[in-house]
């Protein structure tokens, strides 16, 4: 199969993908051939609107001639590589990254991961009971959306979109080293005392629920989250002449949360603090 | 980008120390008081933005002047940056000799690796702790390996102030490592480089043959030694016909990757894009290794005619040394050796009035392992946190500052003033064929005369430590460092060359050679490793970041267990490096397993 995308025509990169021939324009991604060919290659720090990190390493495939494996995500497609996505070493690695992940963060709200770990056989329990862990309480301490860091996988996504990607706030950085890495803004402040504009694209981007609109995170905890009964409605912005795509998630008549289309060709799914939390006046009903 | 900054502000001295760095602000925008002029003209932009890459000499700075990094003091100069604060944050929390945490201004750092911990670095650190407790004004940091593995155990102390003192204690005894940290300015002095060499004198030397021959502080000493020849003769071949003779000599990097250093520079050169730059990684952490430290402190020259030379093959004009911070004494002689090269008109516009113009910087390192992986280097130096980047694109395309860069290790380097005096088919003929020239050992732990070998390549692992008085009672040998692997006392007759060790399964790596006889415990020893490995993990990628952490709890859950008791925590070691040595971004995670695994294979660890 051949992904063809709009655009101006680029040339056809050839190549062998899981023995079959596979053609791709310049530019794309191992990923995106495995994708236009319907295979199932997991990613979590891959997003669909920021330069891939490579960081997670659940998306690694076998490519001849290489000494390790390689990140479908980052790496790019070249004429004659011989790309094996399914094989026994590449399936072994992605089990074990899903254990090391699983035995060390919370996922419950990562989507994906419970069928991963269950397809590649992983089982974070094998570590033991003493296996370090993150454990940490999710921080509160603002109105609009809750830093929850027990299920941070370090993706860096939100680094990337509050930084030089698209917010330009560089208001999040990485801190520290190895397993006592975290996400943390500058002297690991509260938020409040931060350069962050509350923009919330890094929630946008988050891929486990580390980072969560404080609506979603207060129902989540009095259980009255519930993705099933939810509605989505895509609508403009009317706070100003810009016209950004808004997404309402609703649930039992109430917004619940804001997020925007990434294939929307203005905004790629960025919003500022007022299209993404200043929705409480469409529901005061006096 | 909208900088925002907290109210702290830094003290005088904080303000001192970063202006003494930048030169003093020139305007309210970049932390002055404010002027009438300010409100007509925005400072700023992409001319400060361009001098990220003095972040990392700011902190050290700072962290000299003060001993630790306050809200104020990072806030300044992320001003006079325009650095983002949590970037900067990000960066300050990267680096092992940083603190942003008020401590003591003293800091005795007590080397607790592989060396070290064989030497007795156990009771060192626990008789410093009794005397350096709370109060004490030290505060007693356990280290990784501080390089001095010839004079194990080791300790350093730092103390900030204007200037920053340091004291180095080795053969560090409590009372010495004490009086280091307490008295730094009245501390004896280190014994000179030399003493690193055991086989000094021996006229066979080419590396090491001016350590302890010339003044490191003489530049004038230096030429009467042979100095200079060799870049005398580059600029009469021209840079095709330097990359030429170096691709003949066949000469192969001498930091662990073994690439062909000309068909690097080959790749370095022929880039259109501009400018190229060259970077020499003296970044050396792996435990065990210290050659580098005896070449910068003992014949400091060497280093700056050969990155002459390299720059000029590579068409660059300016190239980094990039120095660990734990080697003041290195740090000060080659800082002499550059200054006064410059002076002299051996760096600069008009090197040696052939028209060339080069110059070298050095950058500290603040202690990190990972620095000294090539990608991870360019990082640090660009003031981002040092974590590796994926690759392709590799170095010689995009490297520093996403330019064309060359980047080579010390021992590398140096070997190019033989290759460049004596010709290619000279230095070639020494070694074997697929391994040319001379190679430096580092040989430490169970021997009598620890210390720099040089070697041809093709010498037995047997001969070398016979050289260095192998003690009774071998136990194991580890090749090539924390990175490399372990061989039995039956297996010396592996010869020592890169396609001999790894015929033989395991690896030469950077030139480690540490011997353990029968009296070191094994499993801690391992365990050693294990430690070093996720403290010294970026955290970028999950199966390092995570891996040597799981790695690290089986060890330590069967320190004391042998046989069917070890066996799952064994299998799910296998299991856990397999990944990492597979699916990591970098070497560090790629090669974290194999010490570990040759001992279990090789050694029969648990058995």
């Amino acid at each position: 199969m051949t992904a063809i995308p709009l655009g101006v025509p680029r040339r056809l990169v050839e190549f062998t993908l899981d023995g079959q021939e596979a053609r791709v324009p310049e530019g794309s991604t191992v990923l995106d051939a495995c994708r236009a060919a319907g295979k199932d290659v997991p990613t979590l720090c891959q997003g669909d609107t920021l330069t891939p990190k490579n960081a997670c390493r659940v998306c690694v495939v076998e490519v001849e001639g290489s000494r390790t494996l390689v990140p479908a995500c980052s790496r790019r497609a070249e004429p004659g590589m011989e790309v094996r996505t399914d094989t026994e070493r590449a399936r072994h690695s992605r089990k074990v990254v899903l254990e090391l992940l699983a035995s060390s963060v919370d996922l419950s709200t990562t989507p994906g991961a419970a069928e991963w770990i269950r397809d590649y056989g992983a089982e974070p329990d094998r570590f033991g009971p003493g296996a370090a862990r993150l454990d940490e309480v999710p921080r509160v301490d603002n109105d609009l959306y809750v830093r929850d860091y027990d299920k941070c996988i370090l993706c860096y996504k939100c680094v990337d979109a509050c930084g030089e990607q698209w917010q330009n706030s560089f208001a999040i950085s990485v801190v520290g080293r190895g397993f006592d890495a975290r996400i943390a803004v500058e002297r690991d402040a509260p938020l409040t005392d931060s350069a962050c504009v509350y923009c919330g694209n890094c929630v946008e981007v988050c891929p486990t629920g580390a980072l969560s609109f404080k609506s979603e995170f207060d129902m989540r905890a009095a259980g009255t989250w519930d993705e099933s009964a939810q509605t989505e409605t895509t609508t403009v912005c009317a706070y100003c002449g810009v016209g950004c795509n808004l997404t309402l998630h609703v649930q039992d008549n109430e917004i619940v949360k804001v997020t925007s289309p990434h294939d929307n060709p203005v905004t790629h799914g960025n919003l500022c603090i007022k299209g993404r939390f200043g929705y409480q006046h469409v529901q005061n009903r006096g | 980008m909208d900088l925002r900054f907290g109210d702290s502000k830094p003290t005088d001295e904080e303000r001192a120390a970063v202006d003494a760095l930048l030169g003093p602000p020139e305007s309210s925008w970049e932390g002055a008081d404010r002027s009438d002029a300010d409100l007509r003209w925005a400072r700023g932009g992409r001319a400060a933005r361009d001098r990220r890459d003095l972040l990392l000499p700011g902190l050290h700075a700072i962290n000299d002047r003060i001993g630790w990094i306050s809200e104020g003091a990072l806030d300044h100069l992320c001003r006079r940056l325009t650095v983002p604060p949590a970037e900067a944050y990000g960066v300050a929390t990267f680096y092992a000799m940083f603190s942003v945490r008020p401590r003591p201004a003293t800091v005795l750092h007590v080397c607790t690796d592989l060396a070290c911990t064989a030497a007795g670095a156990q009771r060192l650190c626990e008789g410093v702790e009794a005397r350096l407790g709370p109060g004490s004004g030290v505060s007693v940091e356990r280290a990784p390996c501080l390089g001095l593995c010839e004079r194990a155990p080791a300790a350093l102390a730092v103390r900030a102030g204007d200037p920053v003192r340091t004291a180095v204690s080795a053969p560090a005894t409590v009372e010495a490592a004490v009086l280091a940290a307490s008295a730094p300015d009245s501390a004896p002095e280190e014994p000179p480089a030399v003493l690193a060499v055991p086989q000094a004198g021996d006229p066979s030397l080419s590396l090491l043959r001016r350590v302890g021959v010339v003044d490191p502080a003489s530049l004038d000493d230096y030429r009467a030694h042979g100095g200079y020849a060799a870049l005398r003769r580059a600029f009469e071949l021209g840079p095709a016909g330097v990359i030429r003779e170096v691709t003949d000599s066949g000469l192969l990097g001498r930091g662990g990757a073994a690439f062909p250093t000309g068909r690097k520079w080959q790749a370095t050169a022929s880039q259109p894009d501009r400018p190229h730059f060259l970077v020499c990684n003296a970044d050396e952490s792996e435990p065990g290794t210290f050659k580098d430290r005896v070449i910068m402190e003992g014949d400091p020259y060497a280093l700056v005619e050969a990155m002459t030379i390299a720059g000029y093959a590579t068409g660059a004009h300016r190239g980094y040394l990039y120095l660990r911070g734990e080697y003041p004494r290195a740090v000060h002689r080659m800082q002499c050796a550059v200054d006064r090269a410059r002076t002299r008109g051996l760096l600069g516009d008009d090197v040696l009035g052939q028209g060339y113009a080069f110059d070298i910087e050095i950058r500290r390192g603040a202690g990190a392992y990972i620095c000294g992986e090539e990608t991870a280097l360019f990082n640090s130096i660009e003031g981002y946190r040092g974590e590796p980047r994926s690759k392709p694109p590799f170095p010689v395309e995009k490297g520093l500052f996403g330019k064309p860069t060359a980047e080579n290790n010390v021992e590398t380097l140096v070997n190019v003033l033989p290759i460049l005096t004596a010709g290619a088919p000279a230095y070639a003929a020494v070694g074997t064929a697929r391994s040319t020239g001379p190679k430096l050992f580092c040989v430490s732990g169970s021997v009598e005369r620890p210390g720099v070998y040089e070697l041809p390549f093709g010498a037995t692992l047997g001969e070398l430590l016979t050289l260095a008085g192998v003690r009774r009672g071998l136990r194991a040998v580890l090749l090539g460092g924390a990175a490399g692997g372990f061989v039995r006392p039956d297996e010396l007759d592996i010869p020592l060359t890169f396609e001999g060790t790894r015929e033989a399964g395991t690896t030469l790596g950077s030139g480690v050679v540490m011997a353990f006889d029968d009296t070191v415990p094994l499993p801690r020893l391992l365990l050693r490793i294990a430690e070093f490995f996720r403290d010294e993990s970026c955290g970028q990628c999950v199966p390092c970041r995570v891996g040597t952490v799981r790695q690290e709890e089986a060890l330590r859950r069967i320190a004391e267990r042998t046989g069917a008791a070890a066996a799952d925590d064994i299998a799910l070691l296998r299991e856990v490096g397999r990944a990492m040595r597979d699916a990591s971004i970098c070497g560090l995670g790629q090669t974290a397993w194999n010490a570990v695994e040759s001992a279990v294979d090789r050694l029969g660890a648990y058995e």
